[in-house]
């Protein structure tokens, strides 16, 4: 099986998979990163987004051999010391019910305001159309994103 | 009911609790009669649901034996004790209860959580303030009236001084537990944990990935496992390539699963598991197993040709289950009839967390990690496997990414058991996404039809109302029912609507594939058929349907279920609270105010689960046929709410639920199989669909009511009632799609 050297989070990590298997199962499984999810598989839902350097993709689909030597961050790699303030929107909105999706939520928003930073409803909404919450979390969330807007 | 506190560290059971020393009382509800409620499921009337306990350091232990699933369930429980306890919110630490019947139902569901332990909780926590008031009224050598305890300490009122908890604990440790006439509960002004929307205990893991959901279990040399399970329920594995599988990087094995004994209830499906080091692998051995199957006896099961059978069945009636009144003569002399049929298709969980278990098998001792709604049906599920006894084997609930009911049949952690004592090693038990919408327990599948008589001036005299779905009880029995079952029929009957003549039917329906309840279960398609007709009969006698439905608002007469003695509580102005939370939706949503072309407001209530709900969406329909719906508003009366911020999260997100139902949900099958398998072809309202929902929580005194149901069954009526308000098309079949489309 190949190596592929990956850094995650900042840190530099041998990873020993075959060169189809998606980057979510290295995370989850071989470096026991659990806080990026499984949903679906297909790139349908959104769950398993990380950034790799810094642009959110859908890691269920993306092999691991694509992304040897980028710079990958997950869920939690975003706040290594202290929460962002879009983590803090989100808690201060109260906007997670089951917490399942949030996670892929606010990678996929993380990258949104890095590249516009004050969107609007429209620009949320397009953004965010491939992250699915079944609890319905919807509203909240598009008040966080303008919440962290306001306070970034 | 009555609360029994019980204080447990005089029994020697700290120990139990993995506690060296400290304070600890536990609390039981003590139903009335045999059952506490139709949707509660308690162990005995004397299993305490609570347990409370205070370490040396002051630290307080609230162990909470319900299953978090997004509804706040944990959070909710704990406000309550602490409020009463006077507790520090930061010195306190939420266990989760493993599976025991110690600590009574366990059982999440039926939107019990709150109403039905919300006196057991309560006076648990005032019981402990008491009795540390009492500990440090001794201490001081005075009359307990001169301390009072707040915030984790006891102030001695004489002389000012004021002592923690934590130098109490081991003398009140020792004492009696009070008479509950003697202990003093806060009243609502002095709470400032209960009805204060405090946030969610688990928001910071959720936003830093640290939440340890049931897919995310990790132990020590655990293994992946991924099955291929007949596609038809009732189907036998036929034939697989082990050797192809085995060839597979990763994979360590390929292992049957046990063919199950009819009836079904949780038992594993059947099939063949592929164990590997990680989870891909593990669905790469599947695919190369190519595994086949024979159908069975359900390999017939198609769900266009079984909707056929239903409406036979409707034509048919079946068991008359409510009668008051004289329906056929009240019918006779109506001024003006008015019949529909209304179909809902089976529908699907979906949660984001696909079924996951994790076991550990050490030869002699099991333990099992799963995102359940009950642990202690794992235990009871699981059991007869090993020979044990349920109790022998340990339960650990982990957080749960969405359950809707889905998770409280325990098939995938039977799986991971089985497995775990095959390989000697623990094993994690991975159902993927196409698993969850193919193996699932769906909602049942439904036919309505719906005839009311009205007299001359437009009021209803007889409603004649036929359903017929297979019954969720057919798992357990094995049988073909009537659906005559109490909470599957009770939703229509309970309706405070002021009917003469009242008439249910239950018609013949057998099941074909696993019928479970999804979240409200017979309330989703009794509520858009309610819903739906009340505007129906608006639109026939050319009056507004707020109108009508405030015409109709009226007192119940009792029938069957609801004269039922062990039903906890009668249900006084039911009509009223109804016509309340439905006149907050149509002020709130400026009802009657002139809109735009191909825009309308739709209007329903429904009482459920204990609650009274209204729903007003406002919704446009554009000349190509696409709905939208920009906006929504929705009140609810639980009595009061414990968390408001988490009750009108619920609201909120039962509006998106409802939604997805109505627009998108249904679960097909060809030949005895599903025809769906992920969220390409199940698909659930996204961001861009869901409405601005604002939400009215309307208190009184009344004793509380459910709130992660109660928001679903008013949606879809009032979606298709805007509808027709928008573009005079009336949708009488779900899922909406393209029915609109020219």
């Amino acid at each position: 099986m190949p190596s592929y050297p990956l850094t995650v989070n900042g840190e530099r990590r041998e990873v020993e998979a075959p060169p189809e298997m998606p980057l979510l199962w290295v995370l989850r499984d071989v470096l026991g990163l659990t806080g990026t999810k499984y949903g679906c598989g297909k790139s349908l839902c959104g769950a398993c987004t990380v950034h790799v350097d810094g642009t959110a993709v859908r890691s269920c689909v993306t092999p691991v051999s694509l992304v040897a030597d980028k710079e990958i961050t997950t869920i939690e790699g975003l706040a290594p010391a202290e929460l962002t303030t879009l983590q803090q929107a989100w808690i201060a909105e109260n906007v997670s019910q089951c917490g399942y999706c949030q996670s892929g939520q606010i990678m996929t928003a993380a990258a949104l305001l890095a590249e516009n930073p004050d969107p609007g409803d429209e620009e949320i909404d397009q953004a965010m159309f491939l992250n699915i919450c079944r609890c319905g979390t919807y509203q909240r969330i598009r008040k966080a994103i303008h919440r962290a807007a306001r306070e970034g | 009911m009555s609360v029994l506190v019980t204080n447990v560290s005089r029994r020697d059971v700290i120990k139990a609790l993995g506690l060296g020393t400290g304070f600890v009382l536990s609390a039981s509800v003590v139903p009335r009669g045999l059952r506490a409620l139709v949707w509660g499921n308690s162990a005995g009337p004397l299993s305490p649901s609570v347990y409370l306990a205070i370490a040396e350091d002051g630290t307080v232990s609230v162990y909470v034996h319900r299953a978090e699933m997004g509804q706040g369930s944990r959070t909710g429980l704990t406000q309550i004790v602490a409020d009463e306890l006077e507790a520090d919110w930061d010195r306190l630490q939420v266990v989760p209860a493993y599976g025991d019947k110690k600590f009574g139902s366990q059982n999440t569901d039926g939107s019990t959580s709150i109403r039905e332990f919300y006196d057991a909780f309560r006076l648990a926590g005032a019981t402990a303030r008491t009795m540390l008031e009492q500990a440090a009224a001794a201490h001081w050598d005075v009359d307990p009236s001169r301390v009072e305890a707040r915030n984790h300490r006891v102030h001695n009122l004489a002389s000012g001084e004021a002592l923690d908890y934590r130098d109490f604990v081991a003398a009140a440790a020792l004492l009696e537990v009070p008479d509950p006439t003697s202990v003093a509960l806060k009243s609502r002004a002095q709470h400032r944990y209960i009805g204060k929307p405090v946030r969610n205990i688990y928001g910071e893991d959720f936003v830093t990935g640290r939440a340890v959901f049931g897919q995310d279990v990790r132990r020590e040399g655990m293994v992946y496992a991924v099955a291929a399970r007949p596609p038809v329920v009732g189907g036998r594995l036929k034939d697989y390539d082990r050797e192809a599988a085995m060839a597979v990087t990763g994979v360590l094995d390929v292992v049957e699963l046990p063919v199950y004994e009819w009836p079904m209830r949780y038992q594993p499906l059947g099939g063949v598991a592929v164990v590997a080091t990680n989870t891909w692998s593990a669905i790469q051995g599947r695919d190369a197993l190519n595994a086949t199957f024979e159908s069975g006896p359900n390999g017939d099961y198609d769900t266009t040709e079984y909707e056929a059978s239903l409406w036979q069945a409707i034509e048919a009636g079946g068991t008359v289950t409510y009668d008051r009144g004289d329906v056929p003569a009240a019918l006779a002399s109506a001024a003006k009839r008015i019949r529909a049929d209304y179909f809902v298709p089976h529908q699907h969980h979906i949660p984001m967390e696909p079924p996951a278990a994790t076991a550990e098998w050490n030869g002699e001792d099991l333990k099992i990690w799963t995102s359940c709604q009950d642990p202690q049906t794992v235990q009871t599920t699981v059991a007869p496997y090993f020979g044990k006894q349920p109790e022998d084997i340990y339960v650990e609930v982990t957080l749960l990414g969405g359950a809707f009911g889905r998770k409280s049949k325990p098939d995938f952690a039977v799986e991971a058991a089985l497995l775990a004592r095959h390989m000697g090693k623990p094993v994690k038990m991975v159902w993927t996404r196409e698993d969850d919408v193919r193996h699932g327990y769906y909602h049942t599948i439904s036919a309505q039809r719906v005839e009311v008589g009205l007299d001359a001036s437009g009021k209803v005299q007889a409603w004649d109302h036929r359903s017929a779905y297979p019954s969720l009880m057919e798992v357990y029995s094995g049988q073909k029912t009537d659906a005559a079952t109490d909470f599957e029929v009770v939703p229509v009957m309970e309706q405070p609507l002021a009917i003469p003549a009242l008439r249910l039917w239950s018609g013949e329906a057998k099941a074909h594939i696993r019928v479970g309840w999804l979240r409200s279960v017979t309330s989703i398609q009794h509520g858009f058929a309610v819903g739906s007709m009340v505007d129906e009969i608006a639109a026939a006698t050319g009056r507004r349907p707020d109108v009508v439905w405030n015409d109709l608002f009226g007192s119940v007469l009792t029938g069957t279920a609801l004269d039922d003695p062990e039903r906890p509580e009668p249900r006084p102005r039911a009509a009223d609270r109804l016509r309340a939370v439905f006149g907050r939706v149509v002020e709130m949503s400026g009802y009657g105010r002139t809109l735009a072309p191909g825009t309308g407001i739709g209007l329903a209530a429904f009482t459920s689960f204990g609650s009274f709900t209204a729903a007003a969406l406002e919704v446009t329909v554009s000349p190509a046929g696409d709905v939208h719906v920009p906006r929504a508003w929705t009140a609810i009366d639980c009595g009061f709410a414990v968390n408001p911020d988490r009750v009108a999260a619920q609201m909120e997100g039962a509006v998106v639920f409802g939604l997805s139902i109505a627009l998108h949900g249904e679960l097909t099958t060809r030949n005895g199989a599903v025809v769906q398998d992920n969220f390409g072809n199940y698909p659930v309202c996204r961001i861009g669909e869901a409405p601005q929902v604002e939400v009215a929580l309307l208190e009184n005194e009344h004793p509380l009511g459910g709130a992660g149901e109660p928001g679903v069954p008013p949606v879809a009526a009032a979606l298709c009632n805007g509808i027709f308000a928008a573009v005079g098309k009336r949708i009488r079949r779900l899922p909406i799609r393209n029915q609109l489309k020219s």
